[in-house]
């Protein structure tokens, strides 16, 4: 994708290191289209180095005990639970 | 109801009494309600009900608000006209046929057609301004760190602002006032919103006000919304402001800033969705990997996947230096620029679009031109700054906004000024 053409190829390795599926149509599709806008974010090459002025603080509160979001309640939404677990795919 | 301004309609009541009680509310649906569902407008999400309330949503119905339902926009934000939702586009009530904005365009929409009195919207390149301009009603993106982002699902968040909606400038800002202030539970808010009284500001007294009119921000602007913004320049002016016009230089490369910033944080913070913990599920054939990028093809539209590729792409190995690093850059330098107009103007004025609102359909082929129109919201965000978009008048019955900046945490002078035209 350096130069100025997307291969499908690189949508495809893209896509597989964001963990979505894509079938051919959308890949040829989005080929085309992030060719047109990578093109454009290579005016981003005139922008001059800038000095950042980081004006930032830590915000911090004391590691106490509290209450939070007991686990019937956090797994409410889950597609599949197992003994008060997230029930997720095999790992390989 | 025709427009199909909300995903979920749903009454949730407040307290008794407090400074909103008797007012209605529309929610946008990616900001979390206790027991009622919350979308973002996507097939992932169209079961999912949270178990808690955002900070915005328990301080509404603290004040006494009725919060009357679940606003449509843009899936998880990604869009400028709400018609990346899943559950369908909603229609323009100020100017039937075309899109409402985005990504708050539900929101805007509730106003504009009395549904609510008020509503929220979130703002992380505009999509609170743009709705608010399309529709014909007031909409704030507050600064960076003045509203609690506590239980908004996030999509850009060193950009996003929760943000509020209503008729008049005046009835926006009593809404900012209940949401603004410090929150523990979001550590990057600031407490100068602690004790704001920000609806009495709306006086609507601009004598002595100094206006800045960035020039860049006119050039490539429709004729028409050029002409009405001129319109409402000189009514400020007849009123006892006065305008020059300023140079920013920095803000030709805001856009390309803004989308490589939000589409590689977009490509983090959407990585949670994977169909374990809630959302749609991958089912269990096959390993991890496998379950994950199916549960996010199905679960995700064109857009979104579009961003989060994108983004995944800027931050690879690489090519993170060509162009996150140089958004960066230019993210420091738009900041640069705002802030030394600011020592010159009181406030900095241009049209909110720079095009008044697309017929239905019109854009949603070209992402590229699309992502174009936000050119005048987008450099706001990456400035941290605050600013309002208040209705200008109409070009072809077509509703036109103008844009106010402010300096960070000037909410009280955008609210003084823009509440001199609503």
């Amino acid at each position: 994708m350096s130069d100025d053409a997307v291969s499908p190829e690189e949508v495809r390795h893209v896509a597989d290191l964001a963990r979505v599926d894509l079938d051919d149509d959308e890949v040829d599709r989005f080929a085309g289209q992030f060719a047109d806008i990578l093109e454009y974010f290579e005016t981003l090459d005139e922008v001059p180095e800038v000095d950042r002025e980081a004006d930032l603080a830590n915000v911090m509160r004391p590691d106490e005990e509290r209450p939070s979001l007991d686990s019937e309640e956090a797994l409410r939404n889950a597609p599949e639970t197992e003994d008060g677990y997230f029930k997720g795919p095999n790992v390989s | 109801m025709s427009e199909n301004i909300f995903i979920t309609e749903e009454r949730i009541e407040g307290a008794d009494d407090g400074p909103l009680a008797g007012k209605t509310v529309a929610v946008k649906d990616n900001i979390s309600t206790a027991g009622v569902r919350t979308t973002c407008g996507s097939k992932m999400l169209e079961e999912y009900v949270p178990p808690y309330d955002a900070t915005v949503v328990a301080r509404l119905k603290e004040a006494g608000a009725t919060i009357v339902g679940k606003a449509n926009m843009d899936e998880f934000g990604m869009g400028t006209t709400t018609e990346t939702s899943y559950f369908g586009e909603t229609d323009n009530p100020a100017a039937p046929g075309h899109v409402p904005g985005g990504s708050s365009g539900g929101s805007a929409a509730a106003v504009a057609a009395g549904e609510a009195d008020l509503a929220l919207g979130s703002d992380t390149g505009g999509s609170v301004r743009c709705p608010a301009a399309f529709c014909g009603v007031v909409g704030i993106k507050p600064t960076y760190g003045l509203v609690s982002r506590y239980g908004l699902v996030a999509y850009g968040n060193s950009l996003e602002q929760i943000g509020p909606f209503g008729e008049t400038v005046e009835d926006a800002a009593a809404l900012l006032d209940v949401i603004a202030g410090s929150d523990e539970r979001d550590a990057t808010t600031r407490s100068e919103g602690d004790d704001a009284n920000y609806a009495d500001a709306a006086t609507g007294d601009v004598d002595g006000l100094q206006i800045g009119v960035p020039t860049e921000l006119l050039e490539g602007a429709d004729e028409g919304v050029v002409e009405t913004f001129w319109d409402a320049i000189a009514e400020l002016e007849d009123k006892g402001a006065s305008y020059h016009e300023v140079s920013l230089p920095s803000v030709e490369h805001a856009v390309e800033a803004y989308y490589v910033i939000a589409m590689s944080e977009a490509s983090s913070n959407l990585a949670r969705f994977d169909g374990v913990r809630y959302g749609h599920s991958g089912g269990y054939d096959g390993n991890w990997n496998e379950t994950f990028a199916k549960a996010r093809e199905e679960g995700f539209g064109d857009e979104v996947k579009r961003r989060i590729l994108l983004g995944t792409y800027a931050l690879s190995a690489g090519y993170h230096d060509k162009y996150y690093k140089k958004a960066q850059d230019a993210r420091a330098w738009v900041k640069q620029d705002f802030d030394e107009a600011l020592t010159e103007a009181d406030v900095l004025a241009s049209p909110t679009m720079p095009v008044p609102p697309f017929e239905l359909g019109e854009s949603l082929d070209d992402p590229l031109k699309m992502y174009l129109a936000d050119a005048n919201t987008t450099p706001v965000n990456l400035a941290d700054l605050p600013a309002i978009s208040v209705p200008a008048g109409e070009t072809d019955g077509l509703p036109v906004g103008l844009q106010l900046v402010g300096p960070a945490f000037g909410e009280e002078r955008l609210i003084r000024a823009a509440s001199a035209l609503a």
